[in-house]
């Protein structure tokens, strides 16, 4: 009965619409959440489970089968991207009117956690794309907005978003990349650092300094591929999320109209921060996804595995270790998902639990990733099992985007600004 | 062109499920288990659409028969691109028993009911592998069928379908109104596109009861025993062919 779907497909796009490959997915498990406590798809409405199944089926036709090849060869999917856009994925909390699917910052939470599941890297690259397609449709006017969002949202258009630099990483209301008023241009200088997808996205969402120090002279502009000025540094090696290029962008005397500005001048640091909070949520749930499938992952070699004439899934410390991983990552979502209500409802409390959803979920998630490894035993370190790619991957998400350290200075002060 | 095409969809336990049996040996664990779309349903709702897409048909309907559950099927058909669907409600012991007699009836009934020109099923379910609704559903309405179809055209009103038989492919023109099955190779289902999950949730879903149709969903069949497979044995090395043939005579193979 199986049998019959573990026939090598090949993939077939057609005129029509994107078909799937059903490809027999080798040493890897079917990362579709059978198992019932900690099954992703509880607790959803029947639309939800809608958009989760075709994330699920999409990861695990279109990405997970590639995701060893892109880390190791440090390949940009842009094509697999490109499909995922065709259904949706482009722009999945963007307006419908510039081209995005209008869904809730929940159901984006439920989308990338189960993309996540083919390939960290990859979604963690499609959210902030997201994120910088929702910033010009939040805050862009009506050009910016019918410029820029549909091809972002088709992905014909690929994005970066530009805050961080080599001086002013958590500090980031420091950053010094100047723009400089001159006539109806503003002349950008300075650089970017650890930007994801830098070198090769079309459009670039800057902050940059146009006024007084501190957040309130920072204002965000939308900057072009091939605008004079601008060049980018070397593609950096790092320890994981190699299916994305980053890289440092550089602006030398580099123009950048007036009307690609966002908002108003001095807004650039909220609007950045604004975007960060969805963005927090995106990164959480992409170490939901890894952490779910890496649960997966060690309870199948638990279950294989024999030590000492019985399967691992016999030691009471290892079926202990794995309740654990279970519950640690129940929790984790329960809070994610919490957060990603309280921000698409406007609550005051958002910022907080966004940063608290951060913080927790990439926090437990690497030790959920990391324990199931350890599970593997030697096995775990190979690169031949997709075990270590997971750990690699979301190590990453507790220090981008916000570190958690900084995490923990929002929390702070929203409990001791109260008093 | 004016047709309507009625597709069957079953709501089966999800292909990637390792099946459990039941402790009292009734049947399979399917409580708390992950069900989806039949595969070869998928298969006959994108042939559908194609050929709506082609503009060779006017309207798709999707049709499952189940308790409450089996609108989530529905539900994924309409994302895909049908129409609009009809749920045939059939629950508790009547649904243990439903079995392909029945739901050929049901889709009979339906097929003269909505006046319909095709209907495509999937070869066969994953749960049961019956291969025998889409051939009863035809014999039922006196119509001609194309089963396990790699490949449906139309040609001046008739139906071209090339068949997967053990010999190869047949190719064959049928008369419309038909029944046409799905194989594997027939085409590779879309992924539901995000926009059309939301589009979906505004078309409707119809209830009827099999009783409506003037259908007796009673079985005529009784499930006795339901058992997993034996295990596979170790096998015995022999150091000669005379043991060789010694053993196989011993254990009456030959």
């Amino acid at each position: 009965m199986a049998a019959a779907m573990a026939l090598v497909r090949g993939v077939r796009l057609g005129t029509y619409n994107i078909g799937r490959s059903h490809s027999l997915i080798f040493n890897s498990v079917q990362r579709r959440g059978i198992s019932a406590c900690i099954d992703p798809s509880i607790g959803l409405s029947d639309e939800q489970k809608e958009f989760q199944k075709v994330a699920f089926d999409f990861a695990a036709n279109e990405m997970a089968p590639h995701m060893a090849e892109w880390d190791q060869k440090e390949i940009f999917p842009v094509d697999a991207m490109k499909k995922a856009a065709q259904l949706g994925f482009g722009g999945i909390y963007v307006n419908p009117d510039v081209g995005g699917s209008g869904l809730s910052r929940l159901d984006t939470s439920i989308i990338f956690e189960a993309l996540s599941t083919g390939c960290v890297s990859t979604t963690a690259y499609i959210s902030i794309h997201n994120m910088c397609a929702w910033m010009i449709d939040t805050f862009g006017n009506k050009e910016q907005r019918e410029k820029y969002c549909p091809d972002l949202c088709s992905m014909q258009k690929f994005a970066s978003y530009c805050l961080t630099e080599p001086g002013s990483g958590s500090d980031a209301a420091s950053l010094s990349t100047s723009a400089k008023l001159q006539g109806d241009h503003y002349i950008l200088n300075g650089t970017k650092a650890f930007i994801s997808g830098g070198g090769d996205t079309d459009v670039y969402v800057v902050m940059c300094r146009t006024g007084v120090k501190g957040p309130k002279g920072i204002s965000c502009l939308v900057v072009e591929k091939e605008t004079p000025g601008l060049s980018f540094g070397k593609k950096e090696k790092k320890v994981g999320w190699n299916s994305q290029p980053t890289r440092a962008v550089i602006f030398e005397d580099c123009a950048v109209p007036v009307t690609n500005r966002l908002g108003a001048e001095g807004e650039g640091f909220s609007i950045a921060m604004k975007g960060l909070n969805g963005g927090r949520i995106n990164i959480a749930s992409c170490s939901l996804g890894a952490a779910h499938a890496s649960v997966l992952l060690a309870r199948d070699h638990m279950c294989v595995r024999k030590q000492f004439g019985e399967t691992l899934s016999n030691s009471q410390f290892l079926q202990f270790k794995l309740a654990e991983m279970a519950t640690k990552l129940v929790a984790s979502r329960l809070l994610v998902r919490h957060a990603a209500l309280a921000l698409q409802d406007g609550r005051p409390d958002a910022v907080s639990l966004c940063s608290m959803a951060k913080l927790f979920a990439t926090d437990e998630c690497f030790s959920i990733c990391n324990q199931a490894l350890q599970i593997h035993g030697g096995y775990g370190y190979l690169k031949d099992y997709a075990v270590q790619q997971y750990v690699r991957d979301i190590r990453v998400h507790q220090i981008l985007e916000g570190t958690n350290e900084v995490m923990r200075m929002i929390i702070a002060r929203s409990l001791l600004s109260e008093s | 062109m004016s047709a309507r095409v009625l597709v069957g969809v079953k709501r089966v336990i999800d292909y990637a499920v390792k099946i459990r049996v039941k402790p009292d040996h009734t049947g399979v664990v399917t409580d708390g288990v992950k069900h989806s779309m039949n595969p070869f349903c998928e298969i006959a709702v994108e042939e559908a659409v194609r050929l709506k897409e082609k503009k060779l048909v006017k309207e798709i309907v999707a049709v499952s028969c189940g308790p409450q559950q089996v609108q989530e099927t529905i539900r994924t058909a309409l994302a895909m691109g049908a129409d609009r669907g009809i749920h045939v409600e059939v629950s508790g012991k009547d649904y243990e028993t439903l079995g392909p007699l029945q739901v050929s009836k049901i889709m009979a009934a339906l097929a003269k009911k909505e006046e319909a020109d095709l209907i495509i099923l999937g070869k066969q379910a994953i749960d049961d592998d019956c291969n025998q609704t889409g051939q009863m559903t035809a014999a039922l309405l006196d119509w001609p069928q194309g089963t396990f179809a790699s490949e449906l055209t139309l040609e001046g009103g008739k139906l071209k379908v090339v068949r997967e038989v053990d010999g190869g492919l047949e190719t064959i023109m049928i008369n419309m109104p038909a029944v046409v099955t799905a194989d594997l190779r027939l085409n590779t289902p879309r992924y539901a596109t995000l926009p059309n999950i939301m589009k979906a949730k505004k078309k409707k879903i119809a209830n009827v009861k099999p009783a409506d149709l003037g259908v007796d969903v009673t079985s005529r069949l009784e499930v006795l025993n339901v058992d997993e497979p034996a295990q596979r044995l170790a096998g015995v090395k022999v150091e000669t062919v005379e043991d060789l043939v010694g053993k196989l005579k011993e254990s009456g193979r030959i």
